[in-house]
Protein backbone atom coordinates (compact mmCIF):
# COMPACT_ATOMS: atom_id res chain seq x y z
CA UNK A 1 0.00 0.00 0.00
CA UNK A 2 1.42 3.52 -1.32
CA UNK A 3 0.19 6.47 0.24
CA UNK A 4 1.73 9.65 -0.37
CA UNK A 5 0.13 12.42 1.52
CA UNK A 6 -3.28 11.37 1.80
CA UNK A 7 -4.05 9.62 -1.22
CA UNK A 8 -4.00 5.83 -0.55
CA UNK A 9 -3.91 2.87 -2.63
CA UNK A 10 -3.25 -1.02 -1.83
CA UNK A 11 -1.81 -2.72 -4.44
CA UNK A 12 -2.55 -6.36 -4.69
CA UNK A 13 -0.37 -8.77 -7.31
CA UNK A 14 -1.38 -12.46 -7.85
CA UNK A 15 1.02 -14.51 -10.53
CA UNK A 16 2.35 -15.73 -12.62
CA UNK A 17 -1.09 -18.17 -11.98
CA UNK A 18 -2.34 -20.45 -14.15
CA UNK A 19 -4.96 -18.37 -16.89
CA UNK A 20 -7.84 -19.61 -18.95
CA UNK A 21 -7.86 -21.32 -21.67
CA UNK A 22 -9.57 -17.87 -23.35
CA UNK A 23 -7.23 -15.65 -22.00
CA UNK A 24 -3.68 -17.06 -22.27
CA UNK A 25 -0.96 -16.12 -24.27
CA UNK A 26 1.14 -18.69 -26.34
CA UNK A 27 4.21 -16.57 -26.17
CA UNK A 28 3.78 -14.27 -22.86
CA UNK A 29 2.49 -13.97 -19.65
CA UNK A 30 -1.16 -12.37 -20.14
CA UNK A 31 -1.47 -9.09 -17.85
CA UNK A 32 -4.69 -7.72 -16.07
CA UNK A 33 -5.86 -4.82 -13.80
CA UNK A 34 -8.58 -4.33 -11.87
CA UNK A 35 -9.08 -1.02 -10.20
CA UNK A 36 -11.90 -0.57 -7.88
CA UNK A 37 -12.51 3.06 -6.97
CA UNK A 38 -13.62 4.10 -3.45
CA UNK A 39 -17.20 4.34 -3.75
CA UNK A 40 -19.08 3.30 -6.82
CA UNK A 41 -18.79 0.66 -9.44
CA UNK A 42 -15.93 0.51 -11.55
CA UNK A 43 -16.83 3.05 -14.80
CA UNK A 44 -15.12 4.19 -17.93
CA UNK A 45 -12.79 6.07 -16.35
CA UNK A 46 -11.37 3.10 -14.28
CA UNK A 47 -11.25 1.21 -17.81
CA UNK A 48 -8.97 3.95 -18.94
CA UNK A 49 -7.05 3.80 -16.27
CA UNK A 50 -6.49 0.09 -16.07
CA UNK A 51 -5.68 0.25 -19.78
CA UNK A 52 -3.02 2.64 -18.66
CA UNK A 53 -1.30 0.76 -16.26
CA UNK A 54 -1.71 -2.33 -17.97
CA UNK A 55 0.43 -1.13 -20.83
CA UNK A 56 2.97 0.14 -18.72
CA UNK A 57 3.39 -3.01 -16.70
CA UNK A 58 3.47 -5.07 -20.44
CA UNK A 59 6.55 -2.50 -21.19
CA UNK A 60 8.59 -3.60 -17.87
CA UNK A 61 7.30 -7.08 -17.04
CA UNK A 62 9.42 -9.54 -18.89
CA UNK A 63 6.31 -11.37 -19.81
CA UNK A 64 8.26 -13.89 -22.64
CA UNK A 65 9.67 -15.89 -19.19
CA UNK A 66 6.47 -17.34 -17.91
CA UNK A 67 4.21 -18.16 -20.96
CA UNK A 68 1.08 -18.90 -21.04
CA UNK A 69 0.54 -17.65 -17.67
CA UNK A 70 -1.85 -14.65 -16.01
CA UNK A 71 -0.56 -12.21 -13.45
CA UNK A 72 -3.19 -9.52 -11.84
CA UNK A 73 -2.92 -7.27 -10.25
CA UNK A 74 -5.76 -5.57 -8.13
CA UNK A 75 -5.81 -2.16 -7.11
CA UNK A 76 -8.00 -0.31 -4.20
CA UNK A 77 -8.19 3.35 -3.58
CA UNK A 78 -8.70 3.77 0.09
CA UNK A 79 -8.32 7.39 -0.05
CA UNK A 80 -8.52 10.11 -3.27
CA UNK A 81 -6.72 13.98 -2.16
CA UNK A 82 -4.95 14.97 -5.07
CA UNK A 83 -2.28 12.46 -7.93
CA UNK A 84 -4.52 9.51 -7.97
CA UNK A 85 -2.79 8.15 -11.17
CA UNK A 86 0.89 8.30 -9.74
CA UNK A 87 0.18 6.91 -6.91
CA UNK A 88 -1.50 3.96 -8.77
CA UNK A 89 1.68 3.73 -10.74
CA UNK A 90 4.11 3.67 -7.51
CA UNK A 91 1.51 1.20 -5.90
CA UNK A 92 2.33 -0.81 -8.81
CA UNK A 93 5.96 -0.78 -9.14
CA UNK A 94 6.30 -1.65 -5.58
CA UNK A 95 4.12 -4.83 -5.84
CA UNK A 96 5.76 -5.98 -8.76
CA UNK A 97 9.05 -5.82 -6.50
CA UNK A 98 7.76 -7.56 -3.83
CA UNK A 99 6.38 -9.96 -6.09
CA UNK A 100 9.51 -10.63 -7.47
CA UNK A 101 8.73 -10.64 -10.53
CA UNK A 102 11.08 -10.44 -13.18
CA UNK A 103 11.43 -6.73 -14.56
CA UNK A 104 13.15 -4.70 -17.39
CA UNK A 105 12.99 -1.57 -15.36
CA UNK A 106 11.36 0.04 -12.56
CA UNK A 107 8.98 2.94 -13.23
CA UNK A 108 7.67 5.47 -11.03
CA UNK A 109 4.84 7.41 -11.51
CA UNK A 110 4.76 11.90 -10.84
CA UNK A 111 1.97 14.50 -11.55
CA UNK A 112 3.02 17.84 -12.33
CA UNK A 113 0.11 20.52 -11.79
CA UNK A 114 0.66 23.73 -13.93
CA UNK A 115 -0.79 26.52 -12.47
CA UNK A 116 -2.45 29.48 -13.85
CA UNK A 117 -0.13 32.23 -13.34
CA UNK A 118 3.08 29.57 -15.03
CA UNK A 119 4.65 27.76 -12.10
CA UNK A 120 4.99 24.21 -11.82
CA UNK A 121 3.52 22.29 -8.66
CA UNK A 122 4.79 18.45 -8.23
CA UNK A 123 2.66 15.83 -6.56
CA UNK A 124 -0.56 18.24 -6.28
CA UNK A 125 -3.26 18.36 -4.06
CA UNK A 126 -7.07 17.83 -4.99
CA UNK A 127 -7.49 21.52 -4.35
CA UNK A 128 -4.56 22.36 -6.37
CA UNK A 129 -5.44 20.12 -8.78
CA UNK A 130 -8.74 21.65 -9.10
CA UNK A 131 -7.15 25.26 -9.72
CA UNK A 132 -4.59 23.98 -11.89
CA UNK A 133 -4.59 25.13 -16.00
CA UNK A 134 -3.04 21.66 -16.33
CA UNK A 135 -2.36 18.33 -14.99
CA UNK A 136 0.15 15.83 -16.49
CA UNK A 137 1.00 12.49 -15.09
CA UNK A 138 4.08 10.47 -16.24
CA UNK A 139 5.54 7.20 -15.78
CA UNK A 140 9.33 7.38 -15.93
CA UNK A 141 11.79 4.60 -16.54
CA UNK A 142 14.43 3.88 -13.71
CA UNK A 143 17.15 3.35 -16.89
CA UNK A 144 17.93 6.73 -18.76
CA UNK A 145 14.65 8.27 -17.23
CA UNK A 146 12.69 7.52 -20.69
CA UNK A 147 8.88 8.22 -20.35
CA UNK A 148 7.07 5.10 -20.24
CA UNK A 149 3.24 6.49 -19.79
CA UNK A 150 2.02 10.32 -20.51
CA UNK A 151 -1.30 11.88 -19.52
CA UNK A 152 -2.50 15.21 -19.75
CA UNK A 153 -6.15 16.71 -18.34
CA UNK A 154 -5.77 20.40 -19.49
CA UNK A 155 -4.08 22.00 -22.18
CA UNK A 156 -0.70 23.41 -22.21
CA UNK A 157 1.84 24.26 -24.14
CA UNK A 158 4.73 22.19 -25.72
CA UNK A 159 7.68 24.16 -23.68
CA UNK A 160 5.27 24.05 -20.28
CA UNK A 161 5.03 20.44 -21.17
CA UNK A 162 8.75 19.90 -21.54
CA UNK A 163 9.63 21.75 -18.66
CA UNK A 164 7.00 19.18 -16.74
CA UNK A 165 8.70 16.34 -17.91
CA UNK A 166 11.97 17.88 -17.06
CA UNK A 167 11.16 18.26 -13.75
CA UNK A 168 9.16 14.87 -13.26
CA UNK A 169 12.59 13.28 -14.60
CA UNK A 170 14.44 15.36 -11.39
CA UNK A 171 11.82 14.25 -8.51
CA UNK A 172 11.48 10.64 -9.98
CA UNK A 173 15.37 10.31 -8.50
CA UNK A 174 13.63 11.01 -5.31
CA UNK A 175 11.02 8.44 -5.76
CA UNK A 176 13.36 5.32 -6.87
CA UNK A 177 15.92 6.46 -3.97
CA UNK A 178 12.26 5.74 -1.53
CA UNK A 179 11.97 2.76 -3.41
CA UNK A 180 15.20 1.84 -2.11
CA UNK A 181 15.09 2.60 1.04
CA UNK A 182 11.45 0.56 1.66
CA UNK A 183 13.15 -2.49 -0.04
CA UNK A 184 16.53 -2.49 2.19
CA UNK A 185 13.77 -1.75 5.16
CA UNK A 186 12.18 -4.71 4.27
CA UNK A 187 14.68 -6.92 3.30
CA UNK A 188 17.30 -6.18 6.59
CA UNK A 189 15.00 -7.51 9.09
CA UNK B 1 3.97 -11.64 -43.95
CA UNK B 2 1.86 -14.29 -42.45
CA UNK B 3 4.79 -16.82 -40.83
CA UNK B 4 7.30 -13.71 -39.64
CA UNK B 5 5.20 -10.17 -39.71
CA UNK B 6 7.95 -8.72 -37.91
CA UNK B 7 10.57 -9.46 -40.12
CA UNK B 8 8.86 -8.54 -42.92
CA UNK B 9 8.13 -5.03 -41.87
CA UNK B 10 12.03 -4.56 -40.21
CA UNK B 11 12.78 -5.00 -44.08
CA UNK B 12 10.42 -2.42 -45.16
CA UNK B 13 11.35 -0.17 -42.21
CA UNK B 14 15.14 -0.46 -42.70
CA UNK B 15 14.24 1.42 -46.19
CA UNK B 16 12.27 3.98 -44.72
CA UNK B 17 9.05 3.07 -45.95
CA UNK B 18 6.12 0.91 -45.26
CA UNK B 19 4.47 -2.29 -47.50
CA UNK B 20 1.66 0.33 -48.64
CA UNK B 21 4.17 2.29 -50.11
CA UNK B 22 3.71 5.20 -47.26
CA UNK B 23 6.71 6.85 -46.03
CA UNK B 24 7.42 6.73 -42.30
CA UNK B 25 5.57 10.37 -41.89
CA UNK B 26 3.00 9.77 -44.52
CA UNK B 27 -1.05 9.67 -43.58
CA UNK B 28 -3.28 7.86 -45.29
CA UNK B 29 -6.01 9.40 -47.76
CA UNK B 30 -8.46 11.18 -45.58
CA UNK B 31 -12.36 11.64 -46.42
CA UNK B 32 -14.92 13.14 -44.72
CA UNK B 33 -18.54 13.38 -45.34
CA UNK B 34 -20.21 16.20 -43.69
CA UNK B 35 -24.27 16.58 -42.62
CA UNK B 36 -27.30 15.29 -43.66
CA UNK B 37 -26.63 15.71 -47.43
CA UNK B 38 -23.70 13.42 -47.70
CA UNK B 39 -24.16 11.37 -44.88
CA UNK B 40 -26.32 8.59 -43.74
CA UNK B 41 -27.79 9.65 -40.61
CA UNK B 42 -30.96 11.81 -41.38
CA UNK B 43 -32.28 11.61 -37.88
CA UNK B 44 -29.33 13.25 -36.11
CA UNK B 45 -29.18 17.16 -35.06
CA UNK B 46 -24.87 16.73 -36.91
CA UNK B 47 -23.48 13.88 -38.19
CA UNK B 48 -20.22 13.48 -40.23
CA UNK B 49 -18.51 9.97 -41.72
CA UNK B 50 -14.65 10.50 -41.71
CA UNK B 51 -12.09 7.30 -43.69
CA UNK B 52 -8.77 7.03 -42.85
CA UNK B 53 -7.40 5.34 -45.49
CA UNK B 54 -9.83 2.16 -44.55
CA UNK B 55 -10.25 2.81 -40.96
CA UNK B 56 -14.33 4.06 -41.19
CA UNK B 57 -15.68 6.36 -37.92
CA UNK B 58 -19.16 7.88 -38.42
CA UNK B 59 -20.31 9.89 -35.38
CA UNK B 60 -24.06 11.46 -35.27
CA UNK B 61 -25.03 14.10 -32.65
CA UNK B 62 -28.08 14.12 -31.16
CA UNK B 63 -29.20 17.02 -28.98
CA UNK B 64 -32.14 16.65 -26.28
CA UNK B 65 -33.24 19.11 -23.27
CA UNK B 66 -32.56 18.39 -19.98
CA UNK B 67 -32.35 20.05 -16.45
CA UNK B 68 -29.18 21.02 -15.66
CA UNK B 69 -27.39 19.68 -12.70
CA UNK B 70 -27.55 21.41 -8.94
CA UNK B 71 -24.00 22.07 -8.62
CA UNK B 72 -23.43 23.28 -11.97
CA UNK B 73 -26.42 24.85 -12.71
CA UNK B 74 -25.48 26.78 -16.21
CA UNK B 75 -23.58 24.00 -17.90
CA UNK B 76 -25.10 21.63 -20.30
CA UNK B 77 -23.56 18.02 -20.76
CA UNK B 78 -22.07 16.62 -23.61
CA UNK B 79 -21.86 12.72 -23.22
CA UNK B 80 -19.48 11.21 -25.90
CA UNK B 81 -19.65 7.30 -26.55
CA UNK B 82 -17.16 5.56 -28.66
CA UNK B 83 -18.96 1.70 -30.09
CA UNK B 84 -16.48 -0.82 -31.56
CA UNK B 85 -19.19 -3.14 -32.80
CA UNK B 86 -17.97 -6.63 -33.69
CA UNK B 87 -18.88 -6.11 -37.43
CA UNK B 88 -15.68 -3.71 -37.78
CA UNK B 89 -12.97 -6.44 -36.95
CA UNK B 90 -13.22 -9.87 -35.77
CA UNK B 91 -11.33 -9.42 -32.48
CA UNK B 92 -14.26 -7.91 -31.33
CA UNK B 93 -17.27 -9.69 -30.08
CA UNK B 94 -20.52 -8.63 -29.46
CA UNK B 95 -21.94 -7.72 -26.11
CA UNK B 96 -21.01 -5.02 -23.13
CA UNK B 97 -18.46 -2.39 -24.58
CA UNK B 98 -14.71 -3.75 -24.17
CA UNK B 99 -12.18 -2.04 -22.65
CA UNK B 100 -10.66 -0.87 -25.72
CA UNK B 101 -14.02 1.07 -26.80
CA UNK B 102 -14.17 2.69 -22.64
CA UNK B 103 -10.94 3.91 -22.90
CA UNK B 104 -11.77 5.51 -26.37
CA UNK B 105 -14.93 6.85 -25.19
CA UNK B 106 -13.04 8.01 -21.76
CA UNK B 107 -10.17 9.41 -24.14
CA UNK B 108 -12.65 11.78 -26.16
CA UNK B 109 -14.47 13.03 -22.72
CA UNK B 110 -11.36 14.09 -22.11
CA UNK B 111 -10.34 15.60 -25.07
CA UNK B 112 -13.56 17.50 -25.11
CA UNK B 113 -12.74 18.36 -21.48
CA UNK B 114 -9.04 19.57 -22.30
CA UNK B 115 -9.65 21.58 -24.82
CA UNK B 116 -12.58 23.36 -24.55
CA UNK B 117 -14.18 22.78 -27.58
CA UNK B 118 -17.51 23.38 -26.65
CA UNK B 119 -18.00 25.10 -23.53
CA UNK B 120 -20.57 23.62 -21.26
CA UNK B 121 -22.24 27.19 -20.40
CA UNK B 122 -22.62 28.07 -24.04
CA UNK B 123 -25.35 25.00 -23.94
CA UNK B 124 -27.40 26.33 -20.85
CA UNK B 125 -30.41 27.56 -22.47
CA UNK B 126 -31.76 28.76 -18.68
CA UNK B 127 -29.78 28.56 -15.34
CA UNK B 128 -30.85 25.90 -13.47
CA UNK B 129 -34.05 25.14 -15.44
CA UNK B 130 -33.07 23.85 -19.24
CA UNK B 131 -29.47 23.21 -20.66
CA UNK B 132 -28.77 21.19 -23.88
CA UNK B 133 -27.78 17.39 -23.70
CA UNK B 134 -25.26 16.52 -26.90
CA UNK B 135 -25.25 12.82 -27.12
CA UNK B 136 -22.02 12.05 -29.25
CA UNK B 137 -22.09 8.64 -30.95
CA UNK B 138 -18.96 7.28 -32.58
CA UNK B 139 -19.09 4.26 -34.10
CA UNK B 140 -16.42 2.74 -36.06
CA UNK B 141 -17.91 0.62 -38.87
CA UNK B 142 -14.22 -0.42 -40.53
CA UNK B 143 -11.25 -1.02 -38.04
CA UNK B 144 -7.72 -0.53 -39.73
CA UNK B 145 -5.29 1.11 -36.97
CA UNK B 146 -5.75 4.81 -35.53
CA UNK B 147 -9.31 4.35 -34.37
CA UNK B 148 -8.65 8.25 -31.69
CA UNK B 149 -7.28 9.76 -34.93
CA UNK B 150 -10.35 8.94 -36.65
CA UNK B 151 -12.60 9.60 -33.97
CA UNK B 152 -11.27 12.46 -32.87
CA UNK B 153 -12.18 13.87 -36.74
CA UNK B 154 -15.46 12.73 -36.73
CA UNK B 155 -17.04 14.89 -33.84
CA UNK B 156 -15.25 17.28 -34.84
CA UNK B 157 -16.67 17.30 -38.45
CA UNK B 158 -19.95 16.22 -36.75
CA UNK B 159 -20.06 19.19 -33.92
CA UNK B 160 -19.56 21.42 -36.94
CA UNK B 161 -22.43 20.35 -38.62
CA UNK B 162 -24.84 20.42 -35.51
CA UNK B 163 -27.89 22.52 -35.94
CA UNK B 164 -29.46 23.81 -32.44
CA UNK B 165 -33.27 25.12 -32.73
CA UNK B 166 -33.44 27.82 -30.81
CA UNK B 167 -35.84 27.38 -27.12
CA UNK B 168 -37.44 29.85 -25.83
CA UNK B 169 -38.94 29.39 -21.96
CA UNK B 170 -42.39 31.00 -22.35
CA UNK B 171 -42.76 33.10 -18.99
CA UNK B 172 -46.29 32.49 -18.38
CA UNK B 173 -46.19 28.85 -18.59
CA UNK B 174 -42.45 28.20 -17.63
CA UNK B 175 -42.81 25.22 -20.46
CA UNK B 176 -40.00 25.72 -22.64
CA UNK B 177 -41.11 26.28 -26.64
CA UNK B 178 -38.93 25.24 -29.37
CA UNK B 179 -38.20 26.63 -32.56
CA UNK B 180 -37.34 24.54 -35.38
CA UNK B 181 -37.50 27.20 -37.89
CA UNK B 182 -34.49 28.89 -36.96
CA UNK B 183 -31.57 27.21 -36.35
CA UNK B 184 -27.83 28.20 -35.29
CA UNK B 185 -25.01 26.19 -35.23
CA UNK B 186 -23.33 25.39 -32.43
CA UNK B 187 -20.04 27.70 -30.97
CA UNK B 188 -17.04 25.42 -31.50
CA UNK B 189 -14.27 27.36 -29.89
CA UNK B 190 -11.55 25.18 -30.77
CA UNK B 191 -10.80 22.58 -32.99
CA UNK B 192 -8.71 19.82 -31.67
CA UNK B 193 -6.79 16.88 -33.80
CA UNK B 194 -5.33 13.90 -32.73
CA UNK B 195 -1.91 12.43 -34.40
CA UNK B 196 -0.81 8.39 -33.14
CA UNK B 197 1.76 7.14 -33.65
CA UNK B 198 3.10 3.75 -33.34
CA UNK B 199 6.59 3.00 -31.84
CA UNK B 200 9.07 0.39 -33.24
CA UNK B 201 12.01 -1.51 -31.59
CA UNK B 202 11.92 1.10 -29.12
CA UNK B 203 13.36 3.48 -31.71
CA UNK B 204 11.32 4.08 -34.46
CA UNK B 205 8.05 5.84 -35.00
CA UNK B 206 5.69 5.78 -37.80
CA UNK B 207 2.64 7.76 -38.14
CA UNK B 208 -1.26 6.73 -38.62
CA UNK B 209 -0.36 3.39 -38.34
CA UNK B 210 -2.96 0.48 -39.46
CA UNK B 211 -4.52 -2.59 -37.99
CA UNK B 212 -1.12 -4.75 -38.90
CA UNK B 213 1.15 -2.46 -37.63
CA UNK B 214 -0.49 -1.91 -34.19
CA UNK B 215 -0.34 -5.75 -33.65
CA UNK B 216 3.15 -5.72 -34.24
CA UNK B 217 4.05 -2.09 -32.25
CA UNK B 218 6.23 -2.32 -29.24
CA UNK B 219 3.69 0.87 -27.88
CA UNK B 220 1.35 3.84 -29.32
CA UNK B 221 1.49 7.56 -28.30
CA UNK B 222 -1.53 9.92 -29.65
CA UNK B 223 -0.85 13.65 -29.37
CA UNK B 224 -3.95 16.31 -29.35
CA UNK B 225 -3.31 19.43 -30.57
CA UNK B 226 -5.27 22.71 -31.31
CA UNK B 227 -4.89 25.98 -33.34
CA UNK B 228 -2.84 27.79 -31.43
CA UNK B 229 -0.32 24.82 -30.85
CA UNK B 230 -1.10 24.18 -27.63
CA UNK B 231 -1.43 20.36 -26.53
CA UNK B 232 -4.40 19.50 -25.42
CA UNK B 233 -3.74 15.70 -24.67
CA UNK B 234 -0.51 13.61 -24.81
CA UNK B 235 -1.95 10.13 -24.47
CA UNK B 236 1.13 7.55 -24.22
CA UNK B 237 -0.67 4.26 -22.38
CA UNK B 238 2.46 2.52 -22.00
CA UNK B 239 4.66 0.67 -24.22
CA UNK B 240 8.40 1.16 -25.17
CA UNK B 241 9.94 3.83 -23.19
CA UNK B 242 10.38 7.07 -25.24
CA UNK B 243 13.35 10.04 -24.79
CA UNK B 244 12.00 13.78 -24.31
CA UNK B 245 13.31 14.64 -27.67
CA UNK B 246 11.67 11.57 -29.70
CA UNK B 247 8.24 12.86 -27.81
CA UNK B 248 9.02 16.49 -28.80
CA UNK B 249 9.32 15.50 -32.71
CA UNK B 250 6.17 13.58 -32.33
CA UNK B 251 4.38 17.17 -31.31
CA UNK B 252 6.17 19.20 -34.17
CA UNK B 253 4.28 16.24 -36.78
CA UNK B 254 1.29 16.54 -35.01
CA UNK B 255 1.35 20.60 -35.26
CA UNK B 256 1.91 20.42 -39.15
CA UNK B 257 -0.74 17.38 -39.11
CA UNK B 258 -3.65 19.75 -37.54
CA UNK B 259 -2.70 22.32 -40.24
CA UNK B 260 -3.52 19.97 -42.73
CA UNK B 261 -7.00 18.45 -41.07
CA UNK B 262 -8.06 22.09 -40.56
CA UNK B 263 -7.65 22.86 -44.23
CA UNK B 264 -9.83 19.87 -45.09
CA UNK B 265 -12.59 20.64 -42.81
CA UNK B 266 -12.77 23.97 -43.82
CA UNK B 267 -13.05 23.28 -47.60
CA UNK B 268 -15.91 20.36 -46.91
CA UNK B 269 -17.43 22.99 -44.63
CA UNK B 270 -17.74 25.67 -47.40
CA UNK B 271 -18.64 23.25 -49.96
CA UNK B 272 -21.77 22.26 -47.72
CA UNK B 273 -22.88 25.95 -46.63
CA UNK B 274 -25.00 27.31 -49.37
CA UNK B 275 -27.31 24.44 -49.06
Amino acid sequence: SMSPGDTSVLAGLYGPAEAKVSKELPDRAALEVLLRPKVGLPGVMERSREQLLRQTCEAVVLGMLHPRTAITLVLQVLSDAGSLLSCCLNATCMALLDAGLPLAALFCGVTCALQPDGTILLDPTARQEQEAQAILTFAIGSNDRKVLMATTKGSCSVEEMQQCLAAAQRAADTIFQFYRDSMCRRYSK
Amino acid sequence: RTVEPLEYYRRFLKENCRPDGRELGEFRTTTVNIGKCLCSITTADGSALVKLGNTTVICGVKAELAAPAVDSANKGYIVPNVELPSLCAERFRSGPPGEEAQAASQFIADVIENSQMIVKEDLCIANGKLAWVLYCDIICLDYDGNLLDASVFALLAALKSVQLPLVTINEETGLSEVNLKQKNPLIIRKHPVATSFAIFDDTLLIVDPTAEEEDLATGTVTIVTDEEGRLCSVHKPGGSPLTGAKLQDCITRAITRHKEVKKLIDKVIKSITPK
